[in-house]
């Protein structure tokens, strides 16, 4: 690529012809964080302390001390966090290959299917339908839900019933297949987490953290404003911080839409 | 006969409020057998080992044979009204402020003569209960009550002084998932609490017993998460000038000790839920509790705290848990010192396991959630500072005493 056509991009970037999208929720104490039961190890929350804020503490600087797990609010998840990636190599944040933190995606809408079914699972015929539309998704790219979900309040965001979470995701057929057949670089989701609500009771469990982590590949989740996505051809820059050995991270998600 | 008092009107903005004065302080060494006997609800006195007289007030040496063997003892509470007189004008800005106000001599049935507060339904020449309150300085003072029940007996305004009843005042329950909350919820409502503000954290996470909670006349739910210092300051904002009476009922319980446990992350937990959030707490909705103590009917008057008895004493099997309770334990004595200047009580009600899913596998006795609101309830009624419920609390503290060692090896199983 010529220096100028970057060139040519900031420009766009600049003057609008390229949108850039925020696909991230405000990292904060009260968003909804993955329920495990609770003999098992959990996030730490979202905690955010004031050090000073131009007071006794620092008369004339504010800041914070933050903790959180490393999966909690809109957050990557890296290969090593699922047992099938545990022994591929450059697996965490810190050793992944940076120019895997920019890939184009494609945006399959089913905020309609969702809105009847918070168990609404992705299928591959669903996928080729979406294929037949707007051509076969390329390889090393991401594939990104749309249900909607992101504008839900946190409750019915959660969903959660006293047999668990009730969110939608992909079924383990099409998670094999995307991974496999099209090569994807990564699957992300508006939900809590790459799989579904019930993905525990599936057949392996958690299908997209088991066949994208095992492939070395990526997961992006809590996402918004998908809705403001085209299917193909919008850009996501998605680098996680480069936490040692971290098996993901909370993260700033853009998206770079061309708006002609 | 007393006048029940009415529910406080609405404040009328154009007034200050009246900051809280305090009845003078300064006790002899000795005389803080009787700020434990008030503490925990006691009747003692100093009785001589020697001759087996009881001393009034606290003394170094027998009055009768002058035996330096006087030990605080319980006795028996009951005596006369001897004389009574009412002061209309005190020097003392705190009594001056509240009087008129009665006092007496009461001749004790066991022997001394006690001069003490007195609950209006007292007469002269008639039998009284006796019992040691704490003051809004924290410190002990005789309090003489009628010796059956009277009608609107908890009303009388000196009596209300001694206690946290909470009766027309506003209480925060900080966390109303748990089963201790919810029953500490309704017994407060039951105890005629104007409003109960019940915490939820995380409100989207669904629990038991939320349905009951909602639509309930003067039960409201308000969002939050004690661990989380904007969640508190933020609630303190809507509501810190309106809680009269907060009740810590954060409880954070995972078995464990230190070498079967990988890692730091449950005990980062059990700190950040326990310690940090009474921190948060109390720099959220201390300073204007501290603030309100002479506020009106429904001035600040308490706060509840809920520990493990093993605070007192590590149980190894739930070793962390334990620790985390210890430092709650220190850090309630420096809130009741920081409280003192606004008199607002601080409650400490000690607890062995509890029945609920963290102490699933411990065998019997074990508290009932409903035995802990009662006490709740019963301790701010009296005024207590200590409470410990049930048996195994009882036992704990009683062990302790006689030797702090064989209670640790004991433990130790």
């Amino acid at each position: 690529m010529q220096s100028n056509n970057l060139l040519e991009l900031a420009g766009a970037i600049s003057s609008g012809a390229v949108r850039v999208v925020d696909l991230t929720f405000t990292l904060s104490p009260d968003f909804p964080v993955i329920v495990l039961p609770p003999e098992f190890g959990q996030a730490a929350p979202v905690r955010i302390q004031e050090i000073s804020r131009y007071d006794g503490r620092g008369p004339a600087w504010y800041w914070n001390n933050v903790t959180f797990g490393e999966h909690t609010g809109t957050h990557f998840d890296a290969p090593i966090h699922w047992f099938t990636g545990k022994n591929l190599p450059n697996n965490a944040v810190d050793t992944m290959p940076a120019k895997d933190m920019i890939a184009p995606a494609c945006v399959i809408d089913c905020s309609a299917q969702a809105a009847q079914d918070p168990d609404f699972l992705l299928t591959v015929p669903l996928v080729e339908a979406w294929e037949a539309k707007h051509g076969r998704i390329p390889e090393r790219n991401w594939v990104l839900l749309r249900t909607d979900w992101s504008k839900k309040g946190w409750r019915d965001y959660a969903n959660l019933r006293d047999d668990g979470a009730h969110t939608p995701g992909p079924n383990p057929a099409v998670m094999k297949w995307l991974v496999e057949e099209r090569g994807v670089i990564g699957f992300g989701n508006e939900t809590i987490g790459t799989d579904a609500g019930q993905a525990g009771h599936f057949e392996p469990p958690y299908p997209a953290h088991h066949f994208l982590h095992g492939a070395g590949r990526y997961g992006l989740q809590c996402l918004c404003n998908l809705d403001q996505l085209p299917a193909t051809g919008a850009i996501i820059v998605a680098s996680p911080l480069k936490i040692q050995n971290g098996s993901g991270s909370p993260l700033r998600v853009i998206a770079l839409v061309s708006s002609t | 006969m007393i006048e029940p008092i009415k529910p406080p009107r609405r404040k009328n903005p154009l007034l200050r409020t009246r900051l809280p004065a305090s009845p003078p302080r300064p006790r002899s060494r000795t005389s803080h057998g009787f700020t434990r006997a008030a503490a925990e609800g006691r009747f003692m006195l100093q009785r001589c080992k020697a001759c087996g007289a009881f001393a009034y007030p606290a003394r170094e040496a027998c009055p009768s044979c002058l035996s330096d063997g006087l030990a605080f003892v319980d006795a028996p509470r009951r005596g006369t009204l001897l004389a009574e007189t009412t002061a209309r004008v005190p020097s003392d800005v705190y009594f001056r402020e509240r009087a008129p106000w009665r006092i007496g001599l009461v001749k004790m049935d066991c022997g001394p003569t006690i001069v003490t507060h007195l609950h209006a339904d007292c007469a002269e020449g008639a039998a009284v209960r006796m019992s040691f309150q704490l003051d809004k300085s924290g410190q002990a003072v005789a309090f003489a009550h009628p010796e059956g029940e009277t009608p609107n007996m908890a009303d009388d305004k000196q009596w209300r002084e001694m206690t946290a009843d909470p009766k027309f005042r506003r209480v925060l329950v900080t966390n109303g998932r748990s089963v201790i909350g919810q029953e500490a919820v309704a017994a407060l409502k039951a105890a005629g609490a104007k409003t109960v503000f019940v915490g939820i954290a995380e409100p989207w996470r669904p629990f038991a017993g939320e349905q009951l909670l909602r639509g309930q006349d003067g039960i409201e739910i308000v969002t939050l998460d004690a661990a989380d210092e904007k969640s508190a300051t933020d609630l303190a904002a809507d509501i810190g000038g309106k809680v009269d009476i907060l009740v810590n009922t954060t409880e954070y319980v995972r078995p464990g000790g230190l070498l079967d446990r990988r890692g730091t992350s449950i005990a980062r937990d059990e700190i950040d839920q326990a310690y940090l959030g009474f921190i948060n707490l109390a720099q959220a909705f201390g300073p204007a509790m501290r603030m309100r103590g002479a506020d009106g009917v429904n001035n600040s008057a308490a706060w509840v705290n809920i520990l493990s008895v093993y605070a007192l004493a590590s149980w190894p099997g739930f070793g962390t848990y334990s620790a985390s309770q210890a430092a709650c334990l220190s850090l309630s004595h420096c809130l009741r010192a920081e409280l003192r200047p606004g008199g607002v009580r601080v409650m400490n009600l000690f607890t062995g396991p509890v029945d609920t899913e963290w102490f699933q596998t411990v065998p019997p006795p074990k508290v009932a959630p409903r035995a802990i609101a009662q006490a709740i309830v019963s301790g701010l009624k009296g005024g207590l500072e200590e409470m410990y419920v049930g048996d195994v609390a009882e036992e704990i503290r009683q062990r302790l005493a006689a030797n702090p060692k064989a209670l640790e090896r004991e433990l130790d199983r």
